[in-house]
């Protein structure tokens, strides 16, 4: 299969590499670049493991193909971190319990970010409402609601 | 007096790295000439392999290798079974185990018959297309009772019936116990089958380095230590050649317990190439080649007094364990042991007959049946409740054991084949307590304002109990390091539990020491190499109480040395906040990293009987489990129309013995009860005649997502177990166990209208559907009792 040349921005960092057109975007990121904290779950977009950032929006990185990302920028759960101090929604995932085997955390931690970037003082049903688009088995989601809750009364950036 | 850590809501020590992606899951390992393989798996519930041509797959570009049984050879049999069965008088076994791949015959979809290799997973998935594989049907067995019948076709053909098991358990004399009941009920209640669905499917990364002459496994597995033995035997390796490593695992439920064929299969494809190979099963295959849980059809029977006391109760049921048996009898003996629940039963005849049918294999997945026992003893008692016209609340108080009833010997044998003999207990305080937290006195009022608003709300409220934290043993290493940290190494492998934080906290209590300072590792043979794994909700009671023996053995150490070195008697001395000092002189004593670099000098003279450092061993086996206990309570509002329920509130207050960690016990309990709400209402696998799934994918079959469960107010009530230096008892599967017994309760409340009985299990929405049309069809009615046969001597 012939490989097509694209070049991402991954994290703030800039990444070339010759991919086949079907390389899943997912796997691209995992596999070729090794930013193994997006995790892959049902490999079609409704579990939400392994949501990213694509120039800011939350995508299902599962869904896409590695091509598709050409020229523009990306933000995976390994990108929120500054410094090795973890991001605000991060820590309020810490504080309230948000996570158990950590699976599903990543996707949700990137859809949360971009979330309250866009609404920064949400509704309790308006944080049910964008939790509900992850599948995660271990928390019954209630301790992930309260951690998106308090992210928010904390004015994350 | 140091601080104390044990139960304090500490946060968890494995976040930081979870949360900042960097926790090691087993599909990110990346080794050098890493392999890929993909596996090809059969079509047919039940199939002869007519033939099977591998040539083209073999010649497709990037491949590297391509099996089949035949290139097994004497790797291609049958494993043993896992789990031996208790030793029951009378008992009748078949063990059926699958072949690693099949070699002439499948028996359900999915059953694996050739592996791939090649240099990408992309690759392998290509050259799987390029098999030549002709399957010629055979009838399958698909229906459980169907499966029975004479003429059914045979799963297994070297036997007569489909039978896998049959299994009487009884104590008292039923027969007496039916003649002196005042009432009989007498149902026929349904639970079908769902998947785990944990998030993170399975996987395997195997490494046989022959410079090493070390074969590393890294294994989505709840029990790396048994794979560990299992993989030595079978290659012929020292146990010490073989390292398998289960790193974080993206949730467990019960089938990562299970060994499977492609833990065989991927280690000995490294050993034949001497390159790493991966597999990370996909969703789909998920569906089909990892575990699932149970189907069990039961006709059960209550022997009631007047007054609502249980005087017996009769249960024959049907479980259904898919294509083979190799976890032997674990769910249908839970299911057996649980219906007994909290209340005193003079008399119990339980028969069971396990069932081979053509779909996927059937093992533990948290609550491993015992939900099924809890179904059949609420239901019956709230049928019990209502021919008598006994409060259901009450009827459920004037059965249960009192405190001074423990132990309590039920007189038959549980899953671990020890006697089901409960520790201890005390059930009222909790229905007291959730009835309170639930508003039941109040909720007439609320249910019947509700009606006069076209509203239909119903409450449920179910106690239950969960047999936990069974033996055989673990074992845990603690080490004071020189840095001062404190070292905990254990066997049990972790999956979300939160074992890196409660671990830490209590060996932090006996060091005087941060539990942040504590790093825990878990899952890695060559960190710790004795242990059984991580089930039955025994991770907290057994390696926890290991943890704490072994703590305490250094403590010993610290306070032994100290003493020595400060010239002082060890009951003079004191230790917290990481330092070891004398009482009254805080000046006076050392740091614990100090005292570790003096337990291990490079020169001088070690007394004799001194091992260095500050470091020890330890293993903890209980005799028999401790026996968990809770009560849920829930209101729902039914729609009639659209048939969905939504729960309003939901309540439970559990006791599993002295909390180590209350948030992160609250945590167990959400999703055990979110994992429930999906057992109850919208999980379900459908499998039509022929054995194919029709809903395997996350998109057809429904997990609850954040917009269907409620919020939960967990309360804890801690009843100590006596059986083990922590009083804990386990709490990994409890949220799960009721749920579906509160769900049924509170339907039949809601609609009591209609007066529908549920006797089924998972109650969709379609179902539900069903059977409100059916009852309207027949005009609703006040309390209008259900369809099944009742008995009235």
């Amino acid at each position: 299969m012939s490989l097509v040349q694209i070049r991402v921005r991954v994290n703030g960092g800039e990444h070339e590499g010759d991919v086949e057109p079907r390389l899943l975007l997912s796997d691209f990121l995992r596999h070729e670049l090794g930013l193994t904290g997006t995790h892959v779950g049902c490999e079609h977009g409704v579990c939400g493991a392994c949501t990213v950032l694509l120039d800011g929006e939350p995508v299902r990185s599962c869904l896409l193909f590695a091509v598709q990302a050409n020229g523009r920028e990306l933000t995976t759960v390994e990108g929120l971190a500054e410094d090795g101090d973890l991001h605000p929604v991060q820590l309020a995932f810490r504080d309230a319990h948000g996570l158990q085997c950590g699976f599903c955390t990543p996707g949700i931690l990137m859809t949360v970010v971009a979330f309250l970037r866009e609404q920064p003082s949400p509704s309790q049903e308006q944080i049910r409402d964008v939790v509900s688009g992850h599948l995660c088995r271990c928390t019954g989601y209630q301790n992930i609601l309260e951690a998106v809750k308090l992210a928010a009364e904390r004015g994350s950036p | 007096m140091s601080e104390r850590w044990f139960g304090a809501p500490v946060v968890r020590n494995e976040d930081p790295r979870l949360l900042a992606g960097q926790a090691l899951f087993v599909d990110d390992v990346q080794l050098p000439g890493l392999l890929h393989a993909a596996f090809v798996r059969s079509d047919l519930a039940h199939g002869r392999i007519r033939s099977l041509d591998l040539s083209a797959a073999r010649a497709h570009p990037g491949v590297v290798g391509v099996y089949s049984a035949e290139d097994l050879g004497d790797l291609c049999i049958a494993g043993p079974v896992l789990v031996p069965p208790p030793p029951i008088e009378r008992l009748e076994f078949h063990a059926r185990t699958p072949l690693p791949l099949a070699r002439d015959r499948v028996r359900h979809v999915g059953e694996a018959i050739a592996v791939i290799v090649a240099e990408s997973r992309y690759t392998a998935e290509d050259a799987a297309e390029a098999v030549q594989l002709d399957l010629e049907p055979l009838d399958p067995a698909v229906a459980l009772e169907a499966a029975l019948a004479p003429d059914a076709p045979l799963v297994h053909e070297d036997l007569a019936s489909n039978l896998a098991a049959h299994v009487i358990q009884e104590k008292g004399d039923y027969r007496a116990a039916r003649e002196a009941a005042d009432r009989v009920i007498r149902r026929r209640f349904r639970y079908d089958r769902g998947v785990s669905g944990a998030l993170e499917n399975r996987g395997i990364v195997a490494w046989w380095d022959p410079h090493d002459g070390r074969l590393s496994v890294w294994d989505t597995t709840q029990a790396p230590i048994p794979v560990r033995n299992a993989l030595a035997a079978t290659f012929g390796l020292s146990e010490s050649q073989v390292r398998v490593i289960a790193p974080f695992i993206g949730g467990g439920f019960g089938p990562k317990i299970m060994f499977y064929g492609e833990e065989i299969i991927l280690p000995w494809i490294s050993l034949q190439l001497g390159r790493p190979v991966k597999w990370i099963e996909d969703r789909y295959e998920s569906f089909f080649a990892t575990t699932q849980e149970r189907e069990q059809i039961h006709d059960a029977e209550l022997a009631v007094a007047a007054d609502g006391t249980i005087l017996g109760v009769h249960d024959e049921f049907l479980h259904d364990t898919g294509a083979y048996d190799p976890y032997g009898l674990t769910v249908p003996i839970n299911s057996q042991c649980t219906l007994l629940g909290p209340y005193r039963v003079p008399s119990y005849y339980s028969e069971f007959r396990v069932v081979f049918t053509n779909k996927p294999i059937v093992t533990p997945v948290r609550g491993a049946g015992r939900q099924h026992g809890v179904f059949v003893i609420e239901r019956l008692l709230d049928a019990a409740a209502g021919e008598l016209g006994i409060d259901r609340v009450e009827i459920r108080r004037r059965n249960y054991l009192d405190p001074e009833d423990f132990p309590h010997d039920h007189q038959i044998l549980f899953q671990d084949s020890a006697p089901l003999t409960y520790d201890s207990g005390n059930y009222a305080p909790a229905l007291e307590r959730a009835a309170d937290l639930i508003g039941y006195e109040a909720f007439p009022a609320e249910q019947q304002k509700a009606r006069d608003d076209g509203r239909h709300l119903g409450l449920g409220i179910v106690s239950y109990v969960e047999g936990t934290g069974i033996g055989p043993y673990e074992g845990a290493r603690v080490t004071v390091e020189p840095s001062g940290t404190v070292s905990v190494v254990t066997g049990v492998g972790t999956q979300g539990q939160g074992h890196f934080t409660v671990f830490a906290q209590v060996v932090a209590d006996q060091l005087g020491v941060d539990p942040a300072h504590v790093r825990v590792v878990t899952g890695d043979t060559m960190e710790f190499h004795w242990g059984t794994g991580t089930f039955a909700s025994r991770g907290a009671v057994v390696a926890g109480s290991a943890c704490h023996a072994a703590a305490q053995a250094v403590r010993e150490k610290i306070f032994r040395l100290a003493s020595h070195l400060l010239e002082v008697s060890e009951d003079d001395l004191e230790l917290a906040h990481g330092r070891v000092t004398v009482k009254g002189a805080p000046d006076h004593g050392f740091d614990l990293s100090e005292l570790a670099a003096r337990a291990n000098p490079l020169r001088g003279a070690v007394r004799p009987g001194t091992e260095p450092g500050l470091e020890a061993t330890s293993y903890f086996g209980p005799d028999r489990g401790s026996t968990a206990s809770g009560v849920h309570a829930l209101v729902l509002e039914v729609d009639p129309e659209t048939a969905l329920a939504k729960i309003l509130r939901y309540v439970v207050v559990h006791d599993c013995g002295v909390v180590i960690n209350p948030t992160i016990v609250e945590g167990q309990i959400h999703g055990g009860v979110a994992l429930g709400i999906g057992n109850a209402f919208y999980e379900q696998l459908h499998f039509d005649e022929s054995g194919q799934l029709s809903n395997a994918s996350f998109m057809d079959y429904l997990l609850p997502t954040a917009t269907e469960v409620p919020p939960i107010v967990a309360e804890h009530i801690e009843t100590p177990s006596p059986l083990n230096p922590l009083g804990v008892k386990g709490v990994g599967e409890a949220g799960a166990i009721p749920v579906a017994a509160a769900f049924a309760q509170a339907i039949e409340d809601a609609l009591a209208p209609w007066g529908i009985e549920v006797l089924e299990i998972p109650l969709s929405p379609q179902r539900l559907f069903d059977l409100l049309e059916r009852a309207s069809g027949e005009s609703p009615t006040e309390g209008k009792p259900g369809e099944t046969e009742e008995v009235t001597p």
